[in-house]
């Protein structure tokens, strides 16, 4: 009985350490998305995508403040619907990925603000640059899904300009800052 | 007049001949320009779609002067040229028909990486095959801007020989071509 006892203990904590524990980013199953968007000569928002990254997510909902995320993405997979305008974006006058492949997105400070918002501060590596910015967040939900696994998912909003990650502006005056729309599912590991 | 004779090549061999020779050095020099253009320029969408028309009409222009050309007499070549000057400007001739016809495939295949057709002109439309490798468009695009360097120096090198034969050989190479 001792032992059965310890066993269920063991298994019991290890169940609460689960709660806490890390996300994968369900890439595979592609219920995650890195959507962009950048007006066109001011008058339209042209939109894409990057279509493959991957990443993890730590997140216990009784300790939001704790929680971090990591996010690899291959700068390569840019995704506009158009190989002609994907070719461009790919070459130098854009993300000029034959030098910079890879970008990333590291949390450096995630607040909780309440009612389900969230405010992710960290480092993004994209063109060679680093630097810092904030994604308005929010979570969306979390729980079991019918497959045995459990899940959490969450949505947020973010704008970067492009001069600043070292890109020029050639797009002219209303086509200097691109927006990303980032929707992550994680499946907890 | 208008077909080979062995001595000579007729007049559509020529007009081919000339045509291409003018369409290929212009698509060069617009596909050189068209793509450092500025995102605001008058040219930046017209430039593309004119160089891509005008890319597709050689290659059925292509198509016509190799029917043209298995059709009818190839003039021998003069006299005074020796044998390697022969066997190399058989393979420079044939170097160009693959080159051009490569040039053409990659070009398409650039554009037509997501699906889209090629509208030639407003007149008729080329479809795509779909996406057949991955990132199609950049590996297409790479082949399609060396292979362009490589033509033009093929050309280069063709036409200081028919200067060569002209002016220096004093024969009947670039006349027959005139």
């Amino acid at each position: 009985m001792k032992i059965i006892g310890s066993v269920f203990l063991i298994m019991l904590l290890a169940s609460f350490s689960a709660a806490a524990a890390e996300y994968r980013i369900d890439d595979r199953g592609a219920h995650a998305s890195i959507n962009f968007k950048i007006k066109h000569l001011g008058y339209s928002w042209l939109t894409g995508r990057f279509n493959t990254f991957s990443g993890t997510f730590n997140y216990d909902a009784e300790n939001p403040n704790a929680a971090s995320i990591k996010v690899d993405i291959d700068v390569t997979s840019i995704d506009s619907n158009h190989a002609e305008r994907d070719k461009h974006l790919r070459g130098s006058d854009f993300l000029n990925v034959d030098k910079f492949p890879k970008a990333n997105f590291n949390s450096t400070k995630i607040t909780d603000k309440g009612n389900g918002k969230i405010e992710v501060v960290g480092e993004l590596t994209l063109h060679g640059v680093t630097k810092s910015i904030t994604i308005d967040a929010e979570k969306i939900g979390e729980g079991k899904d019918p497959w045995g696994g459990y899940r959490a998912g969450f949505a947020g909003e973010t704008k970067i300009r492009l001069k600043d990650f070292g890109m020029q502006e050639r797009l002219g005056p209303a086509s200097t800052e691109v927006y990303l729309d980032l929707h992550v599912e994680g499946i907890r590991k | 007049m208008l077909k080979n004779s062995p001595k000579k090549y007729g007049l559509v061999a020529k007009f081919l001949h000339w045509l291409t020779a003018i369409t290929v050095i212009a698509l060069f020099a617009v596909g050189l320009w068209m793509v450092d253009l500025d995102y605001y320029d008058a040219w930046y969408t017209k430039a593309p779609y004119y160089h891509k028309s005008v890319g597709i009409l050689l290659g059925l222009l292509m198509v016509l002067r190799m029917l043209w050309r298995i059709s009818n007499t190839t003039p021998v070549p003069p006299k005074n040229h020796q044998l390697w000057e022969i066997q190399s400007a058989r393979l420079a001739h044939g170097l160009f028909y693959l080159l051009i016809f490569l040039m053409i495939i990659s070009g398409y295949l650039i554009s037509t990486a997501d699906n889209r057709s090629i509208d030639v002109m407003g007149w008729f439309e080329i479809p795509s095959l779909g996406s057949l490798i991955d990132n199609q468009e950049d590996t297409a695009g790479l082949i399609h801007e060396w292979l362009a360097y490589v033509l033009i120096g093929l050309a280069s090198i063709h036409g200081i020989a028919a200067l060569k034969h002209h002016f220096y050989d004093k024969d009947e190479t670039l006349k027959r071509m005139i």
